[in-house]
């Protein structure tokens, strides 16, 4: 039983990082109404851009116990958020916008994502290289929770953070102007420009939160675990999953399809062979999309 | 009597496909000027191209004496202009209260009392502002999406087919809600099928045909021409004798 529990806690871990993600693909997903394939090489942009600050610039100050993440990546989510964001709107003036306004169908952005990430990943391994990276070295020793379940301060934080973002983004989708406005052109982009909304600066700002989630999403996963240039890749089919799972278009169903993916995948190894751990969220979205095509909570697409 | 809209020569259509022909058309402040005509007359096209949804590849569109050719959407409805679309005019996924701000997006202030007083001739939107406009009937969301146009005070509103999926009682309210919206000092273009009822409320109306203007009266004009009742009116015997042959 105590097996099983701690699988639940890394499960909420990886379903918490999936999560974050997905909240960021889910969003651009309902807006833009295609699938954003660079979303994945975005969140190893963001891992690589933090250690570009603790890393390479090596600003990293004192350690905050009882966490083993130092000051300086506190500055470094911040560059990263703001570095990926600024990178996923640049992509859309250059890129998507034309497109759109050429007409395109949905099927050429998705395959034009899939270009920029080739792309991004392809330049950050000219400038990082093809070896893993860490953003700090010795070990984040375990708190033992009841039950001998044991969870890393580190994972705590990353699970506290993933909440407090969901909440965040939900009073921005539900509270202001400009989430009220998101959706809005999430529904009907035509009816919004109608309306009086400016939908290509809602664009933008749409980029720029889903940047912003990836980024952190990313720095998150590689606190505990290594920075490789093709981690946010490897991260890109569950993100879909978790995506789909909640719904196209709905944050809190990318949520909580994250949860879904995480702990089914992590929980799985308890019965079956770790090797297959991946293509068990799979066998539930397959199941869901036969029963509940349009996802868990309902689709905007 | 200067004109508040004026449209000049306008071309339009669908990639290669031309659809409107060099249209030229006026509505002036507080008027309601109708348009009618067969399917495929490029009626709807018109409306597009003069709100910016649709580039017109040619002609000019002036608001209040300002030049606002190809200007997009949502800078139309800086300038003055509202437009309600014929389908899918509300965001279904959001609120009723929810969709009255959108349609206030470039308001600042005032937005809950524009809502209010829009909301009086609608007590069953008004009493559940909460309720997701994708649960709303037909006749609902017309309402809802004509308020959501008049959010922002509009000088010019233009509406397409508004009555096409209602009752006709439901009809009745509606060409009686666009002639109070009129007498708020709104001018309203209208496309409409339900010719007869749209023209009896009309100032002007004009004849489309085969994207071109095809005829120009006042609404009782239009209600008199034999031909144009033979057409569009469904009338075949006035029953005061007259024979529409």
């Amino acid at each position: 039983m105590t097996e099983f529990a701690q699988l639940l806690v890394i499960g909420l871990l990886v379903g918490s990082v999936v999560g974050l993600g997905a909240m960021g693909l889910t969003l651009s997903f309902g807006i833009m109404k295609f699938a954003n394939f660079s979303h994945g090489d975005m969140m190893t942009l963001g891992m690589f851009l933090a250690f570009a600050v603790v890393g390479n610039w090596g600003v990293r100050g004192p350690v905050m116990e009882p966490f083993s993440i130092p000051v300086g990546l506190i500055l470094g989510v911040g560059f990263a958020a703001v570095g990926v964001a600024v990178l996923a709107a640049s992509v859309d003036r250059v890129v998507y916008r034309r497109l759109r306004r050429r007409g395109s169908a949905t099927i050429t952005m998705a395959i034009a994502s899939l270009g920029i990430a080739i792309m991004l990943r392809a330049v950050i391994q000219l400038i990082w290289g093809p070896l893993p990276k860490r953003y700090v070295t010795g070990i984040n020793p375990s708190w033992r929770l009841p039950g001998d379940i044991l969870i890393k301060p580190d994972q705590v934080l990353i699970i506290l953070l993933t909440l407090l973002l969901a909440v965040a983004l939900y009073l921005l989708m539900y509270r202001t102007r400009l989430g009220k406005a998101m959706r809005a052109t999430a529904d009907n982009a035509e009816l919004a420009d109608i309306a009086g909304i400016d939908t290509e600066r809602i664009r933008l700002a749409t980029w720029m939160i889903a940047g912003a989630f990836i980024a952190v999403a990313g720095v998150m996963f590689a606190v505990q675990a290594q920075l490789r240039f093709d981690a946010g890749f490897e991260f890109l089919l569950p993100m879909f999953a978790a995506t789909i799972l909640g719904g196209i278009g709905n944050p809190w169903g990318a949520l909580v399809g994250g949860l879904v993916v995480g702990i089914s995948q992590e929980t799985s190894t308890y019965w079956i062979p770790s090797g297959f751990k991946h293509g068990v969220p799979f066998i539930i979205l397959i199941a869901m999309l036969l029963t509940r095509p349009r996802g868990l909570f309902g689709s905007t697409f | 009597m200067s004109a508040l809209l004026e449209v000049t020569d306008i071309h339009a259509g669908y990639g290669d496909v031309k659809i409107v022909h060099g249209i030229s058309l006026s509505v002036a402040p507080s008027e309601i000027v109708t348009i009618i005509g067969p399917n495929g007359a490029g009626k709807s096209t018109l409306l597009k191209a003069i709100f910016g949804t649709l580039r017109p590849s040619q002609g000019t569109v002036t608001l209040d004496g300002r030049d606002v050719t190809g200007l997009p959407a949502h800078e139309m409805v800086q300038a003055g202009a509202a437009f309600v679309p014929q389908t899918n005019n509300v965001f279904p996924s959001l609120s009723i209260r929810e969709n009255l701000e959108m349609g206030a997006f470039r308001r600042s202030g005032g937005v809950s009392q524009r809502m209010e007083e829009l909301l009086v001739q609608f007590p069953d939107l008004a009493r559940r502002p909460g309720e997701l406009a994708m649960r709303l009937s037909g006749g609902q969301r017309q309402a809802l999406a004509m308020c959501r146009a008049l959010m922002l005070d509009p000088r010019l509103l233009l509406v397409d087919e508004p009555t096409a999926a209602l009752s006709p009682v439901m009809r009745q309210q509606l060409f009686a809600q666009i002639q109070s919206i009129r007498d708020t000092g709104v001018a309203i273009l209208m496309v409409e099928q339900n010719a007869r009822e749209a023209l009896e409320i009309s100032d002007r109306g004009y004849v489309l045909v085969n994207g071109q203007v095809a005829l120009e009266q006042t609404g009782r004009e239009l209600l008199d021409n034999p031909d144009v009742g033979r057409m569009f009116l469904g009338r075949v015997d006035l029953g005061d004798g007259e024979s529409s042959s």
